[in-house]
């Protein structure tokens, strides 16, 4: 079984980012054949975002959520563009992954908008994001205008080839690095250090 | 006092009242805390312990300076830290306020080291905060060298070297005061507590137990592997704080403001949610009992509780009502419950007197394992 998890951003009900959502997971899961594709909507976490980031736990729905995230095979992450970039929503969740849940990870980003004008965000806000949190960020990103719902100007080869290039990842995919960091045993930190011992020193 | 040991440890913080808007004056706020330190001595707890701050809107710089007042007007409280900051004070100080401290209170001294969490503070004391860890080994490693060496040579990375240095006074029956490392995420500090056979503090009173299950547990491991015992031989203490009335729902709806205002947890989780997912209760005093006597089953049976009572704007009049309920009606049921089914052979709390009993050998604090290095 192959683990999909989408994690969409929208904010309405219903949403063109939940749309978008659920197209590039149904093209994913069409060429994976055992995928099984879970969609988190943000906003029903979005007290619980909020809670997190102030207490520094999460609650127990948010902390299964983010274990979901974690133990994915693959993300498809979509983001409402606002004010020139991802949500804060958006960005609050992923605030809120421990360090290292996403090495390795394939991930497809998404975004959708107003105006095709912000279609870049994507590039210069959502994949350096998980550029920094060393996810593995296919190629082809995917935005969603308004005028793209009704439009024939290639939405659906863009989402095609996007899940294309989610699926040869996960043929192909980097090791993740999960491993509880070594302790490095008291003697040795301490040997660290001594000016008699120490490397630098 | 064998067994367990049960006080409060006090942040210093100077919080309005959010039910009246008042803010006490920092006089008001020092003069509270060693009140209340004087007020849990007489209602029958083991230990007062300050925090260490250096800035607004907290008050305890100076903890020994505080603790020696302490001192001079109690006759049974033992007087420790949460926590004294290893990375930026100077050993060399640490050495000589605490020993002579412990001169002053008879043996009644403690203290919990540890990094805080004040990022700022590093530079106001000449350190570097990217250098925390090494900061609390390299310290630690010459506090403890300086309590048990009356002629110290040192050189390490952090301080200008020592030559025949003494550190004076002497600590007291040359018996240095008992160590916690507290932590509240740094399994480093966790193995350093191991290493010395020191004792761990483990402050969980912010989040889901959990995580510091894994913390207490590499540290008892870490603690066997060292040789100090086996692994339920080892030193825990835990952290807690309450709010109590008679009655549950008193308690509840007087603390509501305080919770829904305070500064670490305010404006974000209910009451409730809080309560259920951290050690907070607001309730009854069967209800402290039966929490706190769950943190056995969850962290194996430990040493030291210390509750946190004096926080998020409480006037000193409720902070003393809390003392009483502690000391009436919480204590001495835990003292009994923690007493059924203790095996002989976990240690009780660690005292000054219990330590000169033991001799140099149980308060040298060295590892006995033979070290293996990796390349």
């Amino acid at each position: 079984m192959t683990r999909i998890v989408a994690v969409t951003a929208g904010l309405s009900v219903p949403s063109s980012t939940r749309l978008l959502t659920d197209r590039l997971a149904a093209a994913v899961a069409a060429g994976v054949p055992d995928a099984e594709v879970r969609v988190l909507e943000l906003r029903e976490y979005a007290t619980d975002i909020a809670k997190h980031l102030v207490t520094g736990f999460p609650p127990a729905n948010l902390r299964e959520a983010l274990d979901a995230v974690a133990s994915a095979d693959a993300l498809i992450a979509v983001t409402p563009i606002f004010n020139a970039s991802y949500s804060g929503l958006f960005k609050s969740f992923f605030d809120l992954v421990e360090p290292d849940t996403l090495t390795g990870k394939p991930v497809l980003i998404g975004a959708t908008g107003g105006t095709p004008r912000h279609s870049l965000a994507l590039e210069h806000a959502v994949r350096p994001l998980f550029t920094y949190l060393h996810a593995v960020v296919v190629p082809t990103s995917v935005y969603a205008a308004s005028e793209d719902w009704g439009g024939t100007d290639g939405l659906d080869t863009r989402i095609a080839r996007a899940a294309d290039d989610l699926t040869a990842l996960l043929a192909h995919r980097l090791p993740a690095q999960r491993t509880e960091p070594e302790l490095i045993p008291f003697a040795q930190q301490l040997a660290a250090l001594r000016p008699s011992s120490s490397s630098d020193g | 006092m064998s067994g367990m040991q049960f006080g409060i440890f006090s942040v210093g913080d100077v919080t309005p009242d959010p039910t009246t808007g008042r803010t006490p004056t920092e006089h008001e706020r020092i003069k509270a805390m060693v009140a209340i330190a004087l007020k849990a001595e007489e209602v029958g707890l083991d230990v007062f312990a300050t925090g260490e701050h250096h800035n607004p809107p907290f008050v305890p710089s100076s903890p020994t300076t505080m603790l020696g007042w302490i001192a001079a007007r109690t006759s049974k409280l033992l007087l420790s830290t949460s926590t004294t900051l290893i990375t930026t004070n100077d050993p060399v100080k640490i050495a000589e306020d605490f020993a002579m401290l412990q001169h002053l209170a008879d043996g009644r001294v403690d203290l919990m080291l540890g990094r805080g969490n004040t990022g700022p503070v590093y530079p106001w004391f000449g350190q570097d905060i990217r250098m925390g860890i090494p900061l609390a080994i390299e310290n630690y490693a010459l506090l403890h060298q300086l309590w048990r060496e009356e002629n110290v040579d040192w050189q390490g990375r952090f301080r200008s070297p020592l030559q025949a240095f003494t550190s004076t006074p002497r600590p007291l029956d040359d018996t240095p005061p008992f160590v916690w490392h507290g932590s509240i995420r740094s399994p480093e500090i966790a193995e350093q507590a191991a290493y010395y056979g020191d004792g761990f503090f483990a402050n969980n009173i912010f989040w889901p137990k959990e995580h510091f299950q894994r913390l207490i547990e590499l540290y008892r491991t870490r603690y066997a592997h060292y040789g100090h015992g086996t692994a339920e031989q080892a030193i825990v203490g835990l952290g807690g704080q309450v709010f109590l009335r008679k009655n549950s729902q008193d308690a509840v709806r007087e603390f509501r403001p305080y919770f829904d205002n305070a500064p670490v947890y305010g404006h974000g989780p209910s009451l409730e949610e809080f309560t259920e997912e951290t050690p907070l209760t607001v309730g009854s005093p069967q209800e402290v009992v039966d929490k706190t006597l769950g943190f056995r089953e969850t962290f194996g049976d430990y040493q030291r509780q210390l509750f946190l009572v004096d926080h998020a704007g409480l006037p000193l009049k409720t902070v003393l009502e809390q003392l009483d309920l502690l000391g009436e009606e919480v204590i001495p049921v835990l003292r009994e419950e923690f007493a059924k089914g203790r095996p002989a052979d976990v240690p009780d709390a660690p005292t000054h007197a219990a330590r000169v009993a033991d001799g140099p050998a149980a308060r040298t604090g060295t590892a006995t394992e033979t070290v293996e290095v990796t390349a």
